[in-house]
């Protein structure tokens, strides 16, 4: 289990993360939803002991950051945002090398390898030189990297930033695929559907502070499961309604064009927050 | 369970200098062939220096120098670049390693860069010359080079914040200690002042010990004491400031 207490970090006259409290449990796969600067990156190079932390603590399994430093980072996975593979080598050898800083002995970590490059799908790349992958594959290997010392907790930051769509479908292949394993995953996105498609719950980030903390249906039916969007005075306003019925008789009142939808994140967020998160 | 981390950040290097082989060694040798041949062969036929050829006076300075060089750029180009660019730095603050081990590890891998251009030159040089006499002291002294210019790479390449400023502290201290620390000529030939700023310098002391002509068995222990003290406090603030970098 994670504990954030009171998480914060400020920068001079800037407060990147703001008395953050959160607790993931054993399992969950907990998403971060935000936009670019809310305080996300900031909060996992927190966790993930990068970064200093202004105040507060982070206690994984009981044991907080100050006082177990090096027993706790053995027990954090991190895949951060940048690409942070050695290029020069293969994507064996960069696990290998990850495997020998983790000090896991030498028979357990070769099977491990193996087995995570199956995982991934890189067993037939595995050869390759990190710089001639491509960015949905380097993504990969990062992940199998930060397994491949079996931590009890997994940070992805933004796993999926700056790739295509069809990379980032395949990765949510991946992603679920972990899921399914029970390992607990803190996940920072600022894609809407990816916190719907993966996480068990979502905390709402922004400014550094978290504003709202559900499980997406959750999330959703608070501010009301169908939108209407309409075109007023030159943007786009929405309204949120708990029914279809009482969508279509606000919907039949405007004029203009209209449009009924589903609600989802990125509604929660505007109505909590009048800011978009994409 | 420390050599554990020493051994995957050595293993690292030699995986990445084996890539590099050709590339590390053809660049390893130019600067070292045009400073024996424009200094050794052109202007070393008209000169004598302490009653020996120029050539043979040059070769230990030019060892000297390169190794400060190639051990120097080494460390410092990779540490600034994984931390600044690459961010491969990261992946070793996260993991559970020492960072003190950490500089360890880097520090002897870009020392054994120094080395290698060393033996390099030592290869190259018995073509020109049969003056070079290599001792157990001068290999004592080179290691202890690459060692003290490996530790200031490092330490520097932490400190400073852009690769820009890597050029430019290689041309406010590296370049002039190389021209200026007995290299191509000897240090007592420089006005008083200059020279005793100059005799405090590392490189000065490596390049009079591997000369090592006609000197008490004190004064060779000073050259080895003063560079062992030099990687000594390099050592020491690298390490601690690799603990506080983000």
């Amino acid at each position: 289990m994670l504990n954030i207490i009171d998480l914060t970090k400020k920068y001079k006259n800037v407060t990147a993360v703001d008395k953050l409290n959160l607790t993931i449990q054993d399992g969950e796969f907990f998403g971060l939803l935000g936009p670019n600067g809310a305080g996300k990156t900031t909060t996992v190079r927190m966790i993930s002991t990068i970064t200093p932390k202004t105040s507060g603590d982070i206690v994984i399994n009981g044991k907080s950051i100050d006082r177990n430093l090096t027993e706790i980072k053995a027990k954090i996975g991190v895949v951060p945002q940048q690409n942070n593979l050695e290029n020069e080598m293969s994507a064996w050898e960069n696990l290998e090398v990850h495997g020998m800083l983790y000090r896991i002995g030498k028979d357990k970590r070769r099977k491990k390898i193996d087995e995570l490059l199956e995982f991934t799908e890189l067993t037939d790349r595995k050869d390759d030189l990190a710089k001639n992958y491509s960015g949905g594959m380097k993504r990969k290997l990062m992940i199998a990297r930060a397994l491949l010392h079996e931590p009890e907790i997994l940070l992805l930051d933004e796993p999926t930033v700056g790739l295509d769509a069809a990379a980032r479908r395949k990765m949510w292949d991946l992603l679920k695929r972990l899921k399914s394993k029970g390992l607990t995953v803190l996940l920072t996105t600022h894609y809407i559907e990816e916190a719907e498609v993966l996480c068990d719950r979502v905390g709402l980030i922004n400014k550094g502070k978290l504003i709202q903390l559900d499980t997406p249906a959750n999330l959703i039916e608070e501010v009301g499961k169908v939108t209407v969007e309409y075109f007023d005075d030159g943007s786009t306003h929405e309204e949120f309604f708990r029914t279809r019925d009482e969508a279509n008789t606000y919907a039949g009142s405007l004029e203009g064009e209209v449009r009924i939808r589903p609600s989802n994140l990125e509604d929660v967020f505007l109505k909590f927050t009048n800011r978009r998160v994409e | 369970m420390m050599m554990a981390g020493l051994y995957g950040i050595l293993w690292q290097e030699a995986v990445v200098f084996k890539r590099k082989f050709w590339a590390t060694t053809l660049g390893n040798m130019v600067s070292p062939i045009l400073y024996l041949v424009a200094f050794g062969w052109g202007l070393g036929g008209s000169v004598q220096m302490n009653g020996m050829s120029y050539m043979a006076y040059i070769i230990p300075g030019i060892i000297g120098m390169n190794t400060m060089m190639i051990s120097f750029s080494n460390t410092g180009s990779s540490i600034n670049i994984s931390r600044l660019f690459y961010k491969t730095f990261e992946s070793y603050m996260i993991s559970p390693i020492n960072m003190t081990v950490y500089a360890l590890g880097k520090i002897i891998a870009g020392a054994l860069y120094g080395v290698y251009s060393a033996v390099l030159i030592v290869i190259l040089v018995s073509v020109f010359t049969t003056d070079l006499v290599i001792t157990p002291y001068f290999v004592l002294i080179a290691l202890l080079n690459c060692l003290v210019f490996s530790a200031m790479g490092f330490f520097v390449g932490l400190l400073v914040n852009s690769h820009s400023d890597m050029s430019k502290f290689t041309s406010f201290v590296i370049t002039p200690m190389s021209f200026l620390c007995g290299t191509f000529f000897p240090v007592d030939k420089m006005p008083e002042v200059l020279g005793w700023i100059i005799y405090v310098l590392p490189l000065t002391h490596t390049n009079i010990a591997l000369r090592s002509s006609g000197e008490s068995a004190g004064q060779m222990a000073l050259h080895a004491g003063v560079l062992v003290v030099y990687f000594i406090v390099l050592f020491i603030l690298g390490a601690r400031h690799c603990k506080n970098v983000e």
